[in-house]
């Protein structure tokens, strides 16, 4: 079995509590970065990192460009910039034009997160109420990485879990609380 | 190795061997997706064929240069900057006969008239010059015309309001359909030139640089090249304003910086803070 050395997540209306769900759940232990991209609306990602931090057993912060993705961190996209993974597994930012009305856009993320990690790569996507994200899921699958989309019928909106499953499909559909055990799973053995 | 990477590679060196333009030291996932969109705009469905173009095509690489410079900004884009600027900076600034600017990286323009603004509501525009520049000419041509869709001028009302600005914004500019053009006398004491952060050299004498979201597309050999080159343009004392999220941590050259306002990314040459000093 191939051993997992990332988990990207992405979300959007909806995302904030879906993380403090699936946070806690995680295992402290978990020898492998996390790096969110989370559509916030808020000019400033301090309050969500803050809020998470408060749910997660894992340390919470913002993604800098130039920064190592961690271990055992959750690294979250700031506002109003695009997060990328460089191929040494390092962050970098840019402000280019808005990919599926967002920026942050969780297709960057999960394109440069693929072709960093590529089959190495578990990503997870979860609420939203646009499609953004679901290319960026398929880059993940087409390089071999694992695909987990959040069951819609337990999403709080169902627009991008089912944007994901129509255009990447996923390896596996789980329902939110479901998740983190899984992550737990491909990530620890 | 990926045949796109191989591919981007050779895009790389066609821009460097052909036309000069060297993109060896950009940070490469933006690049790689830049270079993607340039083959979708072109349908040329293959980056090796967008090479062939940019090796054979004669008036093609302004074109290339267009799409990877990718200018998005906005007026008074992070409203506290430019209320720290107004604040912090421009007072120090008034106590000088003349006062340079450098705007590196200007892109369309909007924050070259953000600063008009600033400067001619602190009284000191009469007595400034703003060095605008870009490597893009297209770019450039768009700054100087200063005409920006109707859009996005209520956004940039409203960063005006919360950057402290002391009129209204609508006093700036006049509507036309979906456009507004903006006071072209905000450009009487700007100088747009074509400069490249990666190659050209200094060329003025400058109290304060701004150049915001420029450095985050470079590595961290280019981007210590270019706050070498910031810090040799600098009178000391002056003041250096980069975008909110940058992270010049790993740059030996930043630390001929003070911190003025940290959050804001505002430093300042010299100072007490600073480990070295200029030159």
């Amino acid at each position: 079995m191939t051993a997992r050395a990332a988990i990207a997540i992405g979300c959007s209306a909806g995302g904030l509590v879906a993380l403090e769900r699936l946070l806690p759940g995680l295992d402290p232990r978990l020898p492998v970065p996390i790096v969110v991209c989370c559509h916030t609306g808020s000019p400033d990602v301090g309050l969500l990192v803050e809020l998470l931090g408060r749910h997660s057993v894992l340390p919470v912060k913002e993604a800098h460009e130039r920064e190592a993705a961690d271990p055992g961190t959750v690294h979250v996209a700031p506002s109003g910039y695009h997060l990328l993974v460089e191929s040494n597994f390092h962050f970098s930012l840019s402000v280019d034009a808005k990919v599926a009305y967002a920026r942050p856009s969780i297709d960057v993320l999960f394109e440069t997160a693929a072709a960093a990690w590529r089959e190495r790569l578990v990503a997870v996507l979860m609420t939203g109420a646009n499609s953004d994200g679901a290319q960026g899921l398929k880059a993940v699958r087409d390089t071999g990485g694992y695909a987990i989309v959040q069951d819609p019928s337990t999403a709080e909106a169902d627009v991008m879990p089912r944007a994901g499953l129509d255009i990447a499909g996923a390896d596996a559909c789980l329902p939110l609380d479901a998740i983190a055990a899984a992550l737990n799973r491909l990530c620890m053995s | 190795m990926d045949v796109e990477d191989i591919e981007i590679q050779l895009f790389v060196q066609a821009m460097r061997l052909r036309h000069g333009h060297d993109f060896s030291e950009y940070a490469p996932a933006s690049l790689k997706r830049r270079v993607q969109q340039l083959v979708r705009t072109h349908e040329s469905g293959t980056v090796v064929r967008l090479v062939d173009r940019i090796l054979h095509e004669e008036g093609f690489l302004p074109r290339v240069i267009e799409g990877l410079s990718v200018p998005v900004s906005e007026m008074f884009r992070d409203p506290a900057v430019f209320r720290s600027l107004r604040d912090k900076v421009l007072p120090v600034l008034a106590s000088y006969p003349e006062i340079n600017i450098w705007q590196a990286g200007c892109a369309h323009g909007q924050e070259v008239y953000s600063l008009a603004i600033l400067l001619e509501e602190a009284g000191l525009y009469e007595r400034s010059r703003i060095y605008a520049t870009d490597f893009n000419d297209a770019a450039l041509a768009v700054a100087a015309e200063g005409i920006y869709a109707t859009r996005e001028a209520r956004v940039w009302s409203r960063n005006y309001i919360e950057a402290g600005g002391s009129h209204s914004f609508s006093d700036y500019y006049s509507a036309r359909y979906d456009f507004i053009k903006l006071d072209q006398r905000l450009r009487r004491n700007v100088t747009f030139l074509n400069h490249n952060l990666v190659t050209d050299e200094v060329f003025c004498e400058a109290h304060l640089i701004l150049c915001r979201n420029v450095l985050i597309y470079f590595s961290n050999a280019l981007q210590d090249r270019t706050l070498g080159l910031f810090r040799d343009s600098l009178v000391r004392g002056g003041f250096l304003c980069l975008g909110t999220r940058e992270n010049i941590d790993f740059s030996p050259a930043a630390s001929c910086f003070t911190h003025i306002d940290g959050a804001l990314r505002i430093y300042q040459l010299g100072g007490s803070g600073a480990k070295a000093l200029k030159k």
